[in-house]
């Protein structure tokens, strides 16, 4: 059934100054873009703080967009670039605690069964370098193709394999740092 | 290695965070601050859906005009434009109350109902009035604004509705982000009455809750509501309230009333009368027909639109009875009857065609209204009742070039029997001035849904009552004394006040109680010798009151219909001149009323605080199984912040 106006509608409308189809279209992409603010920086608060910069900023960045990508395409580079900005930013922070290196709030927060796996997951995150962390949050959790992935990140394709490889080279090793340190 | 990476991906897919709605909230309505702001600095591109835009960038645009040198020549025409139309509107006279015709007056039955022993026991103390006197000059002010508010808006084009809204906006100073095309129907604030002058209230009951739901929905996305959406008796009348049952073998709703001292002002009382219709006789109630009018239009589509209405109507259908029957009739550009009346006992069949529904198009609210009419009358058969339930954001944007017209097609369909509740969803276009006028014009209720747990309480809880009327037609008049009563103003009601004449005439609407439904009205007296009296003595009127009479604040007369009956039946019952203290019920009612006096910032509540409000919601909280009035306070405090 046809339910929802589509986002090019939406964004032409926001585009001309339509407040309505601006919070429809935030409305339907927010949890998008909380969801990938998470899982490339590891804590609630930190990605609720991108999602707030992110759509604080698009009503500004929307007449950058020209309609030769899909919208949801776009929307992916931008919270992306904002994502790593934030990454740089904690990152020159002396006590940047927060995020995947948290592992003290990644063990209170859960005591049952998948502890073990987010702690692992944490750790997994915290040694991947950022270009490979975003490539893995886009193709494994948000089932983007190497093509659309390079769409997003601006890279050619082959350089996506590329960094699945290398990712999956880090795995390793921490699979066997796992084994030797158990 | 493959494993490591199935491994990290279902770790991944399992890191979802965790869903804020607050933050969320809050975050889309920077954003939407953002976008405002955006759109003052960006060169005007917007050739389309101009419409849909908000005013507040075109009176921006008026204001930088002065100190603008980037002109922008379209907006200086629709401005120039609007301030041409405010003017017209101006001039024109209030041409809209053409008056009720009066019909002939059926033969009356009346039933006396001797409350008077009863009401004696609930206040038998002594009055008591503190001195000293604190001398307080009527303000004048708003006094523009209630003769602009008179008018009604629905008689107006869509292009000065939009004006008019932005004066309240500017009258009010409400937050200039409230930005969208709601309209809202609402009269100034009931002014202070003299007894001596107009001894005599007359008004309909409103069991609609529209208002309280739309006031919590601003409070919690962070915007006082705009005043004009505040209607306090809907507030008030939000909440169940648990008055004494009545004795169903003598009237169909119970009248308990009492006097006490008013919290925001020592020197003045409040009367509080609380009406609790008979609870239904669930067993045996005779069969409903419901016709669900659905739009689907284009600006239904949202989340908190078509499909909370979808569930909604679940939740309703489950409480159905298999004798019952339901047909749906969409309306959006054309209209069409999606399903044939058919038993509630066809569940699958009802629930797919809801499932169904989708949004497009334009809204043909009319067209479907006729429809859901028609399918109505078709399906009326021995003591069934009939009903529409019409659900929409009150959009009526095509096909309905004359609102009056629509009235009186409402007016006239309210002749046969069936009853029409209209169901509000959605923020951003809510029609509420629509809403109202359909729901008061056509023997029904107005209920405004922001969510999943509000739709329980107003479709489960409420309108399994409602659906079942018990009582029509219901007026209320207050003959005040005037050797004992000096001043006094009803709290409320304002777009529901009747003539004198009208109370004893039958062919005159009023509203209806559902089973087990409870209407609340509270009057602020002031008695003779109070400090509080803000009309003085005038040089050279006579003093024309006597001591003499009986020993009464005042007589109250309610009449209402039994369903299918035309002729009304009179209750009446004097009030004691006592004051006690007030129930649990009225101190919370009482609450309420403050909450929305102190929305309007009106200027009765002298010094009158949130805290204080709080407090004495507080204190008449009681058991409050489903929670409404812990809510209620939680959105004082928020109110409060808001400030």
């Amino acid at each position: 059934m046809r339910m929802e106006t589509s986002d090019k509608i939406l964004v032409d409308r926001a585009q001309a100054g339509d407040a309505v189809a601006f919070g429809q279209l935030l409305e339907r992409h927010y949890d998008m873009i909380l969801r990938l603010g998470y899982r490339m920086l590891g804590s609630q608060s930190l990605a609720e703080d991108l999602a707030q910069e992110v759509c604080c900023a698009l009503p500004r960045k929307l007449g950058s967009f020209r309609g030769d990508a899909k919208f949801t395409t776009w929307l992916y580079r931008v919270t992306m670039n904002a994502a790593k900005d934030l990454l740089r930013k904690q990152k020159t922070r002396q006590n940047a605690q927060q995020g995947w290196g948290d592992m003290f709030a990644m063990q209170q927060q859960d005591a049952n069964e998948n502890a073990r796996d987010r702690i692992w997951l944490a750790q997994a995150m915290k040694t991947l370098p950022v270009d490979l962390r975003e490539v893995l949050v886009l193709t494994l959790t948000e089932d983007l193709s190497h093509a659309e992935a390079s769409e997003v990140l601006g890279v050619p394709a082959g350089t996506i394999s590329w960094r699945i490889s290398e990712a999956k080279k880090h795995l390793r090793a921490l699979a066997q740092s796992e084994e030797t340190y158990p | 290695m493959s494993n490591q990476m199935d491994r990290l991906e279902k770790a991944l897919k399992a890191a979802t965070p965790d869903s804020n709605p607050d933050r969320k909230a809050e975050i889309l309505a920077m954003a939407q601050k953002s976008f405002e702001a955006s759109q003052e600095t960006t060169p005007a591109t917007r050739p389309i859906h101009r419409s849909a835009q908000n005013v507040t960038g075109i009176w921006t645009g008026v204001k930088n005009m002065m100190r603008s040198i980037n002109l922008r020549p379209a907006l200086y025409t629709t401005s120039a434009l609007c301030v041409v139309g405010l003017a017209f509107i101006l001039t024109q006279p209030v041409i809209n109350n053409p008056g009720l015709p009066l019909g002939t007056l059926g033969q009356i039955a009346e039933t006396k109902h001797d409350q008077r022993a009863e009401n004696a026991a609930v206040a038998d103390q002594q009055m008591v009035f503190s001195e000293p006197a604190i001398e307080q000059g009527l303000t004048k002010s708003g006094k523009q604004r209630t003769a602009i508010a008179s008018s009604e808006m629905p008689l107006m084009a869509p292009a000065a509705i939009l004006v008019q809204k932005r004066i309240y906006a500017e009258q009010d100073d409400f937050d200039a982000s409230v930005k969208s095309q709601e309209t809202f129907s609402n009269k100034a604030p009931n002014p202070l009455k003299i007894v001596g002058d107009e001894p005599v209230s007359t008004f309909s009951i409103d069991v609609d809750t529209a208002a309280y739901s739309y006031v919590r929905n601003s409070i919690e996305s962070g915007v006082l509501p705009p005043v004009k959406s505040v209607r306090i008796e809907e507030m008030i009348n939000y909440f169940p309230y648990d008055y004494p049952a009545p004795d169903a073998a003598k009237a169909p709703f119970s009248t308990s009333l009492s006097v006490f001292q008013t919290p925001w002002n020592p020197d003045t009382k409040l009367l509080h009368i609380g009406i609790q219709g008979v609870k239904a006789d669930v067993e045996n109630r005779p069969p409903l027909n419901l016709v669900f009018l659905i739009d689907t239009s284009g600006s239904m589509h949202n989340a908190d639109k078509l499909p909370l209405l979808k569930q909604s109507f679940r939740l309703l259908l489950n409480t159905l009875r298999p004798t019952d029957k339901i047909a749906i009739v969409t309306y959006a550009g054309s209209a069409g009857t999606v399903l044939k009346p058919t038993a509630a006992s066809h569940k699958a069949e009802i629930l797919e065609s809801l499932e169904r529904l989708e949004a497009g198009g334009s809204t043909a609210g009319q067209a479907g209204l006729r429809q859901a009419y028609a399918l109505a009358e078709t399906m009326q058969a021995g003591n069934s009742i009939g009903r529409i339930l019409l659900a929409t954001d009150g959009d009526f944007n095509v096909g309905i070039s004359d609102p009056d017209e629509l009235k009186r097609f409402i007016e006239e369909k309210r002749d046969t029997g069936i009853y029409l509740s209209v169901f509000g969803f959605g923020n951003g276009n809510y029609r509420d001035d629509m809403m109202q006028s359909l729901a008061q014009n056509g023997n029904g209720v107005a209920a405004y849904i922001d969510t999943l747990s509000e739709a329980q309480k107003v479709m489960v809880d409420q309108v399994s009552g409602a659906l079942f009327p018990i009582a029509n037609d219901v007026k209320i008049q207050m003959e005040f004394n005037p050797a004992l009563v000096a001043e006094y103003r009803l709290i409320g009601y304002e777009t529901r006040a009747l003539n004198r004449e009208d109370f004893n005439n039958d062919a005159v609407d009023a509203g209806e109680i559902g089973a087990g439904h409870t209407v609340t009205a509270i009057y602020e007296i002031t008695p003779v010798g109070s400090p509080a009296i803000k009309n003085k003595a005038l040089r050279y009127q006579p003093e024309t009151v006597s001591n003499q009479g009986p020993d009464e604040y005042g007589f109250l007369k309610l009449r209402y219909k039994v369903p299918g009956n035309a002729k009304s039946t009179l209750i009446a019952t004097a009030i004691p001149a006592a004051s006690g203290k007030p129930s649990q019920e009225a101190k919370f009612a009482a609450a309420i009323a403050g909450f929305g006096q102190l929305l309007t910032k009106s200027k009765y509540l002298s010094n009158w605080s949130w805290e204080q409000n709080i407090a004495l919601a507080n204190a008449g909280k009681g058991d409050d199984p489903y929670g409404y009035r812990a809510e209620a306070v939680q959105l004082m405090r928020l109110a409060k912040s808001l400030e």
